[in-house]
């Protein structure tokens, strides 16, 4: 007879932890990842062109490969995310914080609540590129232009969201006993609507965060965004259109899928922020 | 000190029928009055109206001679049957009870209130728990009449007593007005000094 060594019913581990220490691991982890990338990415400024090596496929030395100027992608990809990640980052923290002061200006009365409605919709009823365009070239273009286009035009699914979300929430006992205890409209919506609301902003910002990259490196493909000189995500994948044709899928495939990886490591650090924040599975 | 509704009629937007129709109600800080009626005959919404989270009836509430002011703190402070409604969940203990003012040590051993529980959130502890919270944070020192609606329905016998004895020492030694609303037949004799129904002032349900 073989002894049974393990139960069979227990559930496996690496290691025994409570699921907060996982949650901060996971977050921590992907933070480290993503810093590294933006501060590696600060530091490659002159990549080296090399003609001889020109349009090489992947390899242990060029790991994705080189372009028809000889440069290492690898590099010109890390310093491309690195742009990315600091131009989402800001046009997302821009947006979020347009709706926040949108949502909770909603909570004052209903005539607040419909001038709310209406600016929504009213940008949103503006093609959302045609948009981007006119914002980043009045703000005269550049990263500054692009950053600025980017954020004043994310806002408004979120502030939708917050905006519905804070209606709910208006129709709480707790809210109008804190009325009749005497606490005005603004003291309520930055002590009561705010920390309620913090879960949809946090998931906003997520989905935000890939729209607001795809948006920069659309126009940026469109010429109007980042200047050509720049390593930006969007004019490599502009930049390697012209070489698809010839077999060079390196040029794109490398670069699209590391963007979709710092894409999907912000998607992970804002579930585990939401999870970490909930009060029913923080204490888990 | 005396709360006075005067001709009070109310019914929801969308009824049809008058849920109250011309109800006159004199309460004062000298007696303790119980308010007695079935379910869904509008005790909760009288006790709305009394207290100022319903503003639009007929009729007028009057409180030491004045109408309950619009803004700022309501003299008459209402305790609702369910704590955890009246609670923010992402709030902690003591901020629920900051809000409304600042408690002394002496106040949370009087109501049974330990430490600990200051620091957790709503969900982390139980009715009675919480309803001992909930009638703490009514007793704003300014807080001149006190409504009891259904407050200790949800609680067990004993801890009924402990919350129903402690607020009724306070409710006495700061001379404040008490009215509690509650269909427990028993209950209302016991504490109470009189008693009303609410169908013998609703001209509704005659």
């Amino acid at each position: 007879m073989i002894k049974k060594k393990y139960n069979d019913k227990e559930q496996w581990f690496i290691y025994h932890a409570n699921l907060r220490t996982k949650t901060l691991v996971v977050i921590g982890l992907a933070i480290v990842i993503i810093l590294s990338i933006f501060i590696s990415g600060y530091f490659i400024r002159d990549i080296p062109t090399n003609f001889v090596n020109a349009m090489q496929m992947p390899s242990l030395e060029h790991l994705f490969g080189t372009d028809w100027m000889g440069r290492d992608m690898f590099q010109r990809t890390i310093a491309g995310l690195g742009l990315s990640i600091m131009v989402g980052f800001i046009a997302s923290v821009v947006s979020t914080i347009i709706s926040i002061i949108l949502g909770l200006f909603s909570s004052f009365n209903k005539f607040a609540d419909e001038v709310v409605a209406g600016i929504i919709d009213l940008f949103s009823s503006i093609p959302h590129i045609l948009l981007i365009i006119l914002v980043s070239m009045m703000f005269g273009g550049g990263v500054y232009g692009v950053i600025m286009g980017v954020g004043l035009t994310h806002w408004t699914p979120l502030a939708r969201v917050l905006r519905s979300e804070v209606k709910e929430i208006m129709t709480k006992e707790y809210i109008s006993l804190s009325e009749n205890l005497g606490r005005n409209k603004v003291w309520i919506a930055i002590k009561h609507i705010f920390p309620l609301i913090i879960s949809q902003i946090i998931v906003g910002v997520i989905l935000m965060f890939p729209h607001a990259i795809m948006h920069e490196a659309a126009i940026t493909f469109l010429g109007f965004g980042l200047p050509p000189h720049e390593p930006a995500i969007g004019v490599i994948l502009a930049e390697s259109m012209h070489y698809l044709s010839s077999g060079c899928w390196w040029l794109a495939f490398y670069p699209g899928l590391s963007l979709l990886l710092v894409v999907l490591l912000f998607d992970l650090i804002g579930e585990n922020v939401e999870k970490l924040l909930n009060p029913e599975t923080a204490q888990e | 000190m005396e709360l006075v509704a005067k001709n009070i009629s109310f019914k929801y937007p969308s009824a049809k029928k008058y849920l109250l129709q011309d109800v006159n109600l004199e309460l004062d800080n000298k007696k303790i009055i119980g308010l007695v009626g079935d379910s869904g005959s509008g005790k909760s919404t009288l006790c709305k109206i009394l207290s100022g989270y319903v503003t639009k009836f007929q009729g007028e509430v009057i409180f030491d001679g004045k109408p309950l002011p619009k803004k700022g703190f309501k003299p008459v402070q209402l305790i609702y049957q369910h704590p955890e409604k009246v609670m923010n969940p992402k709030w902690r203990m003591k901020q629920v009870l900051e809000e409304s003012w600042n408690v002394q040590d002496e106040d949370l051993t009087q109501f049974g209130i330990q430490k600990t529980w200051l620091t957790r959130f709503p969900q982390e502890l139980s009715g009675g728990e919480l309803q001992r919270f909930s009638v703490l944070r009514s007793l704003n020192p300014n807080t001149k009449f006190l409504i009891a609606d259904e407050m200790t329905t949800m609680l067990d016998a004993i801890t009924q007593a402990q919350i129903l004895d402690t607020v009724l020492k306070i409710v006495k030694d700061r001379k404040m007005g008490f009215l509690l609303v509650s269909h427990d037949m028993d209950l209302v004799d016991t504490i109470c000094d009189d008693k009303i129904y609410l169908k013998d002032i609703n001209a509704a349900m005659k």
